[in-house]
């Protein structure tokens, strides 16, 4: 069947913001579906919110809408377009949620749209757990025993009919948000509470516990002919009651014989027949219990997901791109397969080596929430890595992870065993300790199982705890034993030795640590011994063909296939895994340096180890090296290729940390060199910078001691800020506003990094924080953007929201800020891009930062003004100017652009949502309009917020904040709401005449304002307590609201944006404007 | 487990360093790969693998074990098994004992350390050629002397090496000899009412194709690859299905003949080597593949229906679908990779026979539905 004719323009549905479950894999679906599409001559129209994704680069669609992915907004934009089609597979569960809504508002019906990829009800056969016990029942498969309950009471006398424990997953969810395992009645009362207050349709499944069961995952495409392949098999190392996302998994699976695959394999497709997917892929989880091979079905995803990301990334098969071809058409037969270029789609990649997915955590950021895993899942990213043999790969997926490890330990992190005079303070890990982290499954269970093994425990003994497969833990315990091995090795490592290590996947950091060497000395010795990786292509096929793509992984054996050029090439140096902090806009960043390349005529070389990534799909650039972005794999890579240069001011932190150790081994950096980088991020050097250019920053100083952290305090007064010296991200960041909280705090930072001294700066209460992106020529510096944030200094400023143009800053003022900007660029001879934050407070600019690379708000500030920052950086890096690239000024946008953070306290229960220094989000989202109030809602709707219209706001601000949540509390009762307020909070408005109801505080007894939003009686909070004072109370009503989804602000300036956004809401219905037309206009 | 230094040496002169996970051997052979994940127990058991020195392109093997249940025939067939590295703790409930156990036992060689993609690439651009692999000589130009001194493939008949030496009944998924003095008549069928009666031409069977027949409801009389037509016609099957096979079809022209004099007369079905020798019977030609379709995720066409059925392989040769009479050939599958044949029927005879192997084992099982087509024709006719 080919192309069909009647599909000429068609509407995607884009995942949104990257939060916890669903990060960038779906721009990287997206993206290749867009690219899929217009290739075959279709008009794309796209709705995404998310302004850090390549997809929604104008360029990718025709039509590219920048709103809320709410099912108001798709209609609008199906009002407005008129598509043929709508595609909802490839936006997660978000776009194929947004699209059944849309479906049931009989959108798609009056305006003659047909959804294609799946249907309304495949999809719905697929994610009611109802109908798809019945559509299991009916194909002979099982599924575990379960009852589907709307309440508690039936969820109780379900659960008697199971019998515990029992896994409870709410209906239509993300990443099984809210579910849970269920030990025991009380248990089951609280998790099937926040289960059925986490569905869209209040319905939690009880079900079966098949914990410890082996846990699969199998890749399937079909198309309109009903042929179906598999693409890949993933199993899971984490058995079943770990939710996938938050396992480390391995693919092709390793323990089935051919007979158990096959059954498998034959489940798979009788499930895509019998669940109706017309075309695309599938993801369809089994478990088989190790003990009798007993198979059952646990869930299928009708759409591109996270894990056929991983499995495109592990086979080399473009899973979204073949969707997309399928879902206008096309049968598999009638694709060719990209990689091979001589085969077609049609067939089931077979791979020759061996995949490992590592998930990466930020529990460190959520101190309150405990390090457990379980069917919710809590990773914030991931990271993959290739070998030739499971040892090899895991080992590299170890060192990719970007946690400081360098493999399966030995590396210098451990933790010790027994007591170490040379750690003072740590006893060393007990027997019980061990077996509690075996069997409770956390972010550190994988070195546990190292502890496990090198206290002596055996393999059944941690398999009885763990049910991690005895397969694994052998390779693991392999490991081990050649690690033993290197250490009992007298003297220099023999070449045999060497080279068997590097095949078992040790790093030179490893070897040094278990030799009393240096990473440069193993290094030498393995020159001497010509022990150098070999690269080899990821082909889909096992070489059976020869492959056009080169998409490559190192390993240690005979024969190297990289294909070397004579042209001039660059290297482009990824970000890594996900994590907070660094997430999606770096990687769109490292894409843009890549099509720079492209442009310029220079071969790009890109190298990441993130599967989830647009950067790693192997047509982005014109070589993909899928590797840990350490120093050594680096290096090997650069001593190969021998590039003109390195880029490392796109990849965020990953890279800059690298920058350093590469020039000193000779590698050419691209841009602004490393002493300007250090020069910035180095204190005094940084301070005499200022000084010379009569810059200000906020009063500081630097403490080695409790007591000099008290002296600078006490001279510069407080609130100060204190942190480590080192530190990622706003990581263990902290405002204090006493003596005593300062005591504390310095001494577990000292505590935590005894080497590197304390900062300490003055806070500036209430400044209102300004985010510069500015880029250079060298010569030339053009301001890129001016942001100002809606909350004031002190929060993150990838917490906090920001408004592109400023609103409220007066035109000398900015210029005062481009003035500093471009001054401070010209002294660090910044080549590229350069971020600034600035604080002002009474009419002073005080500089708070500076970051000679790339920042997390360059996509946004792209997206606003239409001029791709990145890539103009990139040729910068190659030698062009400003002029000759045609910026000669500062674009100002005549529209608004609001940033908003999506932050994932959903997922962690327990944990304050007060946003604080910092940072604590996943993703971002932007709304444009011509006003403010207008792109303010808009961005809060695209972060998930309602906006009641109406109803009751509840007030309760410090006394600090009194003054300022006067206008709010005066536009809220303007606008016909109800304020409810406490003693306080209520006295004060009383005073001023604006009138409120009280309302109780928790601590002053019920019923209390929780009780309200519990029932329903308070549509909006506004509850501010940046202070210190008792934040109990603050802090259940905040986790209330994001129990009951009420949308809440902890800052005044927030308070009133969201006043505006509703303010502009009850004004007039919002409306839908592409990006094409913001920009040609 | 003994580890000993090995050498793999090719005819054209290139020599693998590995090391050998089942003690001091030597063997020779041809040097194919497989390029199958899993089944590697159906592999070694496979008897169109005779005299072939097999690698695995999935660099782990031995991670499940093996078990009783997982062959393909009564042995290992194998000359030799050549992996990236060999996993010696296996996991999987059905599992008795080790791939190194397995292959001990039955003297066959295992190495591992090797760069199975090398050779794979290799294998690829140079095709298919004759090794010798050792523990005790590691010279490499002696080695490679000796790999020009192994006969080739071509025009060695293989089948009348493993061929059943005597008829046997195949019956609950194994087989059941037949009484010495039993004359092959049609006598010899047991459920002739209830069940089709197939004799089958055993030229390296797999089990499993024996299993897919008596499943698909038939009773099954295996037969020696030399049985002439006339002891056929004196059985009177139903249908007379032709088996898989190791080589080249060409040298084995007594089973050509026969075909050739059964052709039309019950319905005829092929696998493998079995549509190799109906093609030859039909006046088409065979020819050797450069380096075959060893693996278990081929894309096949049938022409018949339009759909693509994902397939398991195993063959060197090929028929040249040029070769055949197009007035009575049909040409029913086509390889998706390389346009090779997979399948053809008689236009008037009641004739079939596929390239692939549609009893899977291993691989998928896509094509399963031949076996009832094979006993729809024989309910036909």
């Amino acid at each position: 069947m080919p192309k069909r004719s009647d599909l000429h323009k068609i509407l995607i549905i884009g995942a949104g913001p990257i939060i916890i479950g669903q990060a960038c894999e779906f721009d990287y679906s997206g993206t290749q579906a867009c690219k899929a599409l217009k290739e075959e001559g279709c008009k794309v129209v796209l709705l995404n919110s998310n302004p850090a994704t390549i997809m929604t680069d104008p360029e990718m669609a025709d039509r590219t809408y920048i709103e809320p992915v709410t099912p108001e907004a798709v209609a609008m934009i199906i009002e407005k377009e008129r598509p043929d089609a709508l595609l909802p597979t490839l936006g997660g569960q978000t776009g194929l949620n947004t699209a059944i809504k849309v479906a049931r508002m009989g959108i798609l019906e009056k305006y003659g749209v047909e959804m294609i990829g799946a249907s309304v009800e495949s999809i719905q056969k697929a994610e009611d757990r109802d109908l798809f016990r019945a559509a299991m029942a009916r194909i002979g498969l099982r599924i575990p025993r379960s009852g589907i309950v709307t309440d508690l009471n039936a969820a109780l006398a379900v659960a008697d009919e199971i019998g515990y424990p029992l896994i409870v997953r709410p209906s239509y969810t993300l990443g099984g948000t809210g579910g849970g395992v269920a030990y025991n009645p009380e248990d089951l009362l609280e998790i099937a509470k926040a289960g059925l207050d986490a569905s869209l349709i209040n319905q939690v499944m009880l079900e079966e516990s098949v914990i410890g069961w082996k846990e699969y995952e199998l890749e399937v495409m079909r198309d309109h002919n009903d042929n179906v392949v598999i693409i890949c098999s993933i199993e899971n190392m984490d058995p079943m009651g770990v939710h996938t996302g938050d396992s480390i998994t391995v693919a092709p699976a390793q323990t089935l014989s051919d007979r158990e695959y096959q059954s498998m394999r034959d489940g798979a497709i009788a499930i895509m027949r019998e669940i109706g997917v017309d075309t695309g892929g599938s993801n369809v989880q089994f478990a088989v219990n190790p003990k009798t091979g007993e198979m059952i079905v646990i869930e299928m995803n009708p759409r591109v997901s996270r894990s056929s990301a991983l499995a495109s990334k592990a086979t080399g098969f473009p899973i979204a791109k073949i969707a997309a071809k399928l879902a206008v058409g096309y049968t598999l037969d009638e694709i060719p397969n990209d990689i091979t270029g001589e085969t077609l789609a049609s067939f089931e990649p077979t791979l020759d080596y061996c995949v490992v997915k590592i998930p990466r955590w930020t529990f460190e950021k959520f101190p309150e929430t405990k390090d457990y895993l379980t069917t919710s899942m809590k990773s914030v990213g991931e990271t993959m890595a290739i070998g030739r043999t499971f040892k090899e790969a895991m080992q590299k997926g170890l060192r990719s992870l970007e946690i400081g490890r360098f493999g399966f330990g030995s590396d210098g992190k451990d933790l010790s065993l027994e007591a170490d005079p040379s750690r003072p303070g740590e006893s060393g890990l007990t027997l019980a300790e061990i077996e509690q982290k075996l069997s409770i499954p956390n972010s550190q269970r994988i070195f546990f199982l190292r502890y496990a093994l090198l206290k002596g425990m055996s393999i059944e003994s941690i398999y009885e705890l763990s049910h991690i497969d005895p397969w694994f833990l052998h390779q693991l315990k392999q490991i081990l034993d050649f690690e033993k091995q290197i250490a009992a090795t007298p003297g220099a490592l023999p070449a045999p030795i060497l080279r068997q290590a590097k095949t078992l996947g040790f790093s030179d950091i490893q070897l040094a640590h278990l030799k009393g060497t240096t990473e440069d000395g193993i290094k030498k010795l393995r020159r001497n011994y010509n022990i150098t990786p070999t690269y080899k292509l990821v082909d889909t096929c096992a070489a059976e063909f020869q492959a056009a793509t080169p998409y490559y992984y190192s390993t240690y054996e005979i024969e190297n296939e990289a294909r070397l050029s004579d042209r001039k090439k660059v290297i482009i140096l990824g970000g890594g895994p996900n994590r907070i902090g660094q997430g999606i806009e770096f990687d769109y960043c490292c894409v843009h340096a890549s099509f720079a390349l492209r442009e310029e005529g220079v071969e790009s070389i890109m190298v990441n180890s993130n599967p989830e990534t647009v950067s790693t799909d192997y047509d982005t650039s014109d070589k993909l090296y899928f590797e840990p972005l350490t120093k050594e794999d680096v290096l090997h890579i650069v001593e190969m290729e021998k590039p003109l240069g390195v880029i490392v001011q796109f990849g965020g932190q990953t890279p800059l940390n690298l920058s350093v150790p590469l020039y000193q081994a000779g590698v050419p950096i691209l841009g602004t060199q490393p002493e300007s980088i250090d020069r910035a991020e180095d204190r005094e050097h940084f301070q005499a910078m200022l000084n010379k250019l009569g810059l200000i920053q906020p009063a500081n100083g630097t403490a080695q001691n409790v007591e000099e952290a008290c002296t600078i305090a006490e001279k510069i007064g407080y609130p100060v800020i204190v942190r480590p010296s080192y530190v990622l991200g706003g990581r263990a960041m902290k405002i204090v506003y006493r003596r005593k909280e300062l005591e504390n705090f310095t001494r577990l930072a000292i505590l935590a990094s005894p080497e590197h001294p304390v900062l300490i700066d003055k806070f500036l209460e209430d400044a209102l924080e300004v985010d510069v992106d500015a880029v250079s020529d060298g010569t030339v510096t053009i301001i890129a953007g001016i942001m100002e944030h809606i909350e004031a200094a002190g929060v993150h400023s990838g917490d906090s929201a920001c408004v592109l143009p400023p609103y409220s800053i007066g035109k000398e003022m900015l210029a005062t800020i481009a003035a500093a900007t471009k001054a401070m660029a010209a002294e660090l001879q910044v080549v590229g891009l350069m971020n600034v934050q600035y604080a002002i407070k009474g009419n002073r600019l005080f500089v708070l930062e500076v970051n000679p690379r790339a920042s997390r708000t360059i996509p946004f500030v792209s997206k606003a003004t239409g001029i791709p920052f990145a890539k103009l950086a990139t040729k910068i890096m190659l030698g062009r100017s400003l002029r000759e690239l045609g910026i000669t000024r500062e674009i100002i946008p005549a529209h608004i652009s609001v940033k908003e953070a999506v932050l994932p306290f959903n997922r962690f229960p327990g944990v304050d949502t007060l946003l604080g220094p910092e940072m604590k989000s996943t993703g971002e989202v932007m709304g444009i309009d011509t006003a403010f109030g207008a792109a303010y809602a808009k961005a809060q709707l695209g972060a998930g917020q309602n906006l009641p219209l109406s109803g009751t706001v509840f007030i309760s601000v410090q006394d600090a904040d009194k003054k300022t949540a006067l206008a709010v509390a005066a536009l809220f009762h303007r606008m016909g709401f109800d304020i409810v307020a406490t003693g306080g909070t209520h006295a004060f408005l009383e005073s001023q005449g604006i009138p409120s109801s009280v309302i109780n505080k928790v601590s002053l007894g019920r019923p209390h304002v929780v009780d309200a939003i519990k029932n329903g009686k308070i549509q909006f909070i506004i509850n501010t307590g940046l202070g210190d004072a008792p934040r109990r109370d603050g802090y259940l009503i905040r986790r209330a609201a994001i129990q009951f989804n009420i949308p809440y602000t902890t800052t005044i300036a927030g308070a009133m944006a969201m006043g505006r956004g509703i303010s502009a809401l009850k004004e007039q219905r919002l409306t839908v404007k592409p990006l094409q037309e913001y920009h040609n206009s | 487990m003994t580890v000993m230094d090995a050498l793999l040496a090719l005819e054209d002169g290139r020599t693998y360093p590995c090391r050998s996970f089942t003690g001091p051997g030597e063997t020779s052979g041809e040097v194919v790969f497989n390029t199958s994940m899993s089944g590697y127990q159906e592999v070694l058991t496979d008897p169109s693998y005779r005299g072939q020195l097999v690698t695995m392109t999935y660099p782990l093997m031995g991670n499940y074990g093996v078990n009783a249940e997982d062959i393909e025939s009564d042995r290992i067939q194998v000359s030799a098994f050549l992996v990236r590295e060999y996993q010696p703790f296996y996991s999987n409930f059905r599992a008795a004992a080790s791939l190194a156990e397995y292959l001990t036992a039955q003297n066959i060689m295992g190495v591992e350390g090797l760069d199975t993609r090398a050779l794979t690439r290799h294998i690829r651009t140079a095709g298919a050629m004759r090794a010798v692999i050792s523990t005790q000589d590691l010279n490499p130009e002696s080695l490679v002397a000796r790999a020009n001194r192994i006969p080739t493939m071509a025009g060695q008949d293989l089948a009348t090496g493993v061929t059943t030496r005597t008829p046997y009944y195949w019956e609950s998924g194994k087989p059941v000899a037949i009484p010495a003095d039993t004359p092959l008549n049609s006598n010899i069928w047991r459920h002739r009412k209830t069940k089709h009666a197939v004799a089958a031409y055993d030229f390296g069977i797999k089990y499993n194709i024996l299993r897919s027949l008596e499943s698909a409801g038939c009773e099954i009389v295996v037969v020696p690859a030399a049985t002439g037509p006339d002891v056929i016609r004196a059985m009177a099957p139903g249908g007379i299905f032709l088996s898989n096979g190791p080589g080249d079809p060409e040298p084995i022209r007594y089973a050509i003949e026969t075909i050739r004099k059964l052709l039309g007369y019950r319905p005829l079905f092929g696998i493998c080597l079995g549509i190799q020798l109906l093609g030859l019977a039909l006046g088409g030609a065979t020819y050797k593949l450069k380096f075959g379709h060893r693996g278990t995720n081929q894309p096949v066409k049938n022409l018949l229906t339009g759909r693509v059925e994902i397939t398991s392989q195993n063959h060197g040769f090929a028929v040249d679908t040029k070769s055949l009479p197009g007035n009575d050939i049909e040409i029913t599958h086509i390889n998706l990779n390389d346009n090779t044949l997979e399948g053809f029927r008689h236009r008037r005879l009641p004739i079939f026979a596929v390239q692939y192997h549609p009893e899977a084992s291993p691989g998928p099982h896509d094509a399963k539905y031949l076996f009832d087509d094979f006993t729809q024709l024989m309910d036909k006719y």
